[in-house]
Parts: C-alpha cells; structure tokens; sequence
C-alpha cells in the first residue's frame, strides 16, 4: 500500500528529493514522499558497497521503477556503514514507508558542517510548491 | 534523486477520453505527439488486471487508413508483406509495411471490411509517414484516406474481457460489428497484451459513452506502462524499439508474417536475407542477475537490447534485444552492459511469460 504524502519535520532535505536523519556523527538517507511518488513503485535498488565513500550531491546509487531510473543524490558526505538489505530484496518498500522501513545507506559523517546546508521541512516543502 | 521531467508542449493531441484520464488521476505523459496516460494507480497493478481479469486501455492515438478501390486489393499487395488475398470479409491479418531493403516502415493489422475496402490501424508514431507512403503509391482504382480523427479505439484485455463484455467467443484475427450497452461498434479480436480480449473502434463522440461503459462492466482502466510491460512479456515487437526501417522481418523472427511468393516492396531483399541467414537475430532474455535492461544498453558480444524492463509476473529483468546469430538460441548467457555494470542474462524461448507454465 503506498504511503499517504508526508514530510518528517525532523528530517534535514536535500533539494533533489533525498532526506537525511541525523544521529551524532552518523546519518540515515533515503528518498522522500515526493520522489518515490514521482518514479512510481520501486522494482530495483541498486546500492553503494558497504565500506565506500559517498560525497555530498553526487550518486551513490540508482533505483528503477518499470518505467525510469533514478540516480540517488547524496545529501552528506561519508562512508557507508550499512544497507538496507530489505530494500534490495524488495524495492517497494520505498513506496509504502519512504522515511521508516524504506531507508536505502547508513553513513558515518565525513564533514558534520554539511548538514548546515541542508533545508528543514519548511524550505523542503516551499522549494516543492515551487517546482 | 535527479529530477523528473515534467515539462509538457502545449501542442499535443488529446483523444476524445482525454478529461476521462485526468478524473481518474491518471498521470499523463507526451506520447508519438499525444498526452496519454502512462498509468492511473500503479504499473503493477495494472499488469496484473490484465493477466487475471480484465484491463481496457484507450488507445485511440493510433491512427486508422482506410484503404478502398477496385484496386485497393492489389495496391495492398504490392506494399504490405503477408498475403492480403487471403483475407475473407470479417478478417483481420498482423503484417508489415516495408521499405525497399526490408525494413520494417511500420507493423500494422489490416481488416478487410467490404470487397474492396480495408481499414488499417497502424502506430500513432508512423500514422503520417505511413499514410504518405500509401499516398504516393496510390494506383488508379485505389483511395487511400486518413480516418484517423474520426474514430476512438478502445482496447480491452484480459481473461475475463469477453464475459465482462457480454460479447461471443470468436476466433483471434477476426472482427464483426457488436453492441456494447446500446453502442454500435466495430469488434476487433485484436489485441497486444497476449491475453483474450478484443479492440472496440467507434465514432470518437461515443468514446466517453463506451469508457463508461466497459469501466461499469469491471475492466480497469490501464495506462501505456502496462501495455508495455504486457506486450514486452509475450515478446511482440514494439515499432520504433524492435523493429524499425533499419531492421528487416526475418532477423526479427517475423519472417511468418511474410509471404514470400508474391511480390512486395523489398521482398526480394527479404528472400535473399531469408536464404543467406541473418546475421543477428531478436531474442527474448530473462536476467539472472538483479539489474532491469533499458532500450539502447549494449549487449557482450555486438549486441543491443531494443526493450528492457521489469517483468511484474516473474518479477526479474526482461528484455528483447539483438544478437549474433551464431549465439542466438534458448539457454545462452548474455552479458548486458547496464550503466557499466556487466549483468547476467540469459536466452529464453518466446514468449518469455506463458500463462500455462505460471501456477
């Protein structure tokens, strides 16, 4: 069952549609409401190796709806401490809990200032009324 | 996530069904020159309607030719490659329009509607090249008019469409006109999705009445994504993907759709490929590892995929490309080439999705 559109007010936004859930010097990321709603239901995930590097505004990875395929946009920089196997097994995850059970790397921070560039909720959702 | 187009030109065409869509919530997209619905709830959804009840597709962007003469048989003849003779009132018969050196212009399904007038219904994405192509090898005695704007083509699929219709079982190939809830149609047993169902053509103002109707009788309505993941399935080429001008009807294993005894643009081309072998072949692969193929990716080898996507029956990879024909047969591994990842595939005999072998 898709989720019903939301936008956690205590999550950090990047403006191509990716969110970060910080916690210390580690993040959760995934893609937001809007992204998943946009691609349509998810059919594959293509993951970064646990271990690797991901920098902030550049790919770390795709996922595939039948029709289109997406490049998932860093929005901090880090090393990648786990994947969220879940999600390669089954990529609907994504549509039915985008900012839950659908969470795509976890990564420890390799620059915490960058979360300073980050938009919160209300500029996150300004930027998609405007789009 | 990068972001998704959705910029769209003011000077698209809509069908008659157009406000229908967007009441549903059909997301819409620029399609051959048309604002379709690509879905309504979901791809998967609708896919899956389709191969256990009853979908119905508006498919009213393609475009109708009527074809008409003393000479509109012999006309046809000359330029289309199955055997039109063969064609009784009531008939239909898939074929192909053909260029000089086989290649495939368009693929198309003839119907003989009187003794000496057709009716084509060919792709949305060749209506014009097609109609000019006819139009400059009109002969005398032959008419050849572009009906496209006055008709409505709805598409309804599924193993439960005939019931859902209220329709006779008929054989595939084959048209009358019916009723539908007090609307006249034409009854195409014609369809892309590999499942029973028929193609119902009216006057484009009945559409709204005849979408409200079949939508009543239970079918579901279904977008362009599913009619593509639906015919990518049961391996039925996609014009414009699979087969183009550049690619002839024997490499793309159509060669059945061909009559090679009588003469027709390009057939001694075809004969002569026919005879020497061609030297790639289409082929339907399954992936063996996680990875969905997209048209245009290359294959290991001097292969190309020309359809990939996601099956939603077998939930895997699936696709349709050309390869060697030295390489060609069922239970060859393939390596697709998918963003500079080499992926695991392998050869599977068509169609790739059968209802029988599914539980």
């Amino acid at each position: 069952v898709p989720a019903q559109e939301s936008y956690p007010d205590d999550l950090k936004y990047h403006p191509e549609h990716d969110w970060a859930r910080i916690d210390g010097d580690e993040a959760t990321l995934g893609i937001t409401w809007w992204a998943q709603d946009a691609l349509g239901e998810l059919v594959h995930y293509e993951p970064p190796d646990e271990g690797s590097t991901v920098s902030k505004d550049e790919s770390y990875g795709e996922v595939e709806s039948v029709k289109a395929v997406s490049d998932l946009i860093a929005p901090l920089s880090g090393e990648v401490l786990e994947v969220n196997a879940a999600v390669v097994d089954a990529p609907e995850t994504v549509n039915e809990d985008p900012y839950g059970a659908g969470w795509l790397i976890r990564i420890r921070l390799g620059d915490p200032a960058e979360v300073e560039s980050l938009q919160d909720v209300n500029a996150y959702r300004a930027s998609l009324e405007n789009a | 996530v990068n972001s998704i187009a959705a910029g769209m030109a003011q000077t698209l065409q809509r069908t008659p069904l157009f406000d229908r869509h967007v009441a549903l919530g059909a997301r819409m997209v620029p399609f051959a020159g048309w604002e379709m619905p690509v879905q309504y709830d979901g791809v998967i959804a609708e896919h899956r309607a389709v191969r256990s009840d009853c979908g119905v597709f508006d498919v009213s962007h393609m475009g109708e030719v009527e074809v008409e003469g003393m000479h509109a048989l012999e006309l046809l003849q000359s330029l289309l490659s199955n055997d039109v003779a063969r064609l009784e009132i009531g008939d239909a018969q898939y074929t192909l329009l053909t260029n000089d050196r086989g290649g495939i212009i368009d693929d198309l399904i003839v119907y003989r509607i009187e003794d000496y007038r057709y009716l084509l219904i060919v792709n949305a994405s060749n209506r014009d090249t097609d109609l000019r192509w006819l139009k400059e090898r009109e002969i005398p005695g032959s008419d050849v008019r572009d009906v496209s704007d006055e008709y409505a083509l709805l598409a309804v699929q599924g193993p439960k469409s005939i019931e859902r219709l209220g329709l006779p079982e008929r054989k595939a190939f084959t048209w009358e006109m019916g009723d539908i809830d007090g609307l006249e149609v034409m009854v195409n047993r014609t369809g892309y999705t590999g499942e029973a169902g028929v193609e119902l053509m009216c006057p484009a103002e009945d559409a709204p009445a005849l979408w409200d109707a079949v939508v009543a009788r239970g079918a579901r309505p279904c977008g362009l994504g599913a009619r593509d993941t639906l015919r990518l399935e049961v391996c039925y080429p996609l014009h414009g993907n699979d087969i183009t001008p550049e690619t002839d009807a024997i490499s793309a294993g159509l060669g059945w759709t061909c009559a090679l005894v009588k003469e027709f643009t390009g057939a001694a081309e075809l004969r002569r490929i026919k005879a020497d072998g061609p030297a790639q072949k289409l082929v339907a692969f399954v992936m063996t590892e996680k990875a969905i193929p997209r048209q245009g990716m290359a294959i290991e080898g001097g292969g190309t995929v020309t359809s990939g996507s996601h099956s939603p029956m077998l939930d895997v990879g699936i696709g349709l490309g050309y390869v060697s024909a030295t390489s060609a047969g069922p239970g060859t591994d393939l390596t697709v080439d998918v963003r500079g990842r080499g992926r695991g595939a392998r050869i599977v005999k068509k169609p790739i999705y059968k209802r029988e072998e599914q539980p």
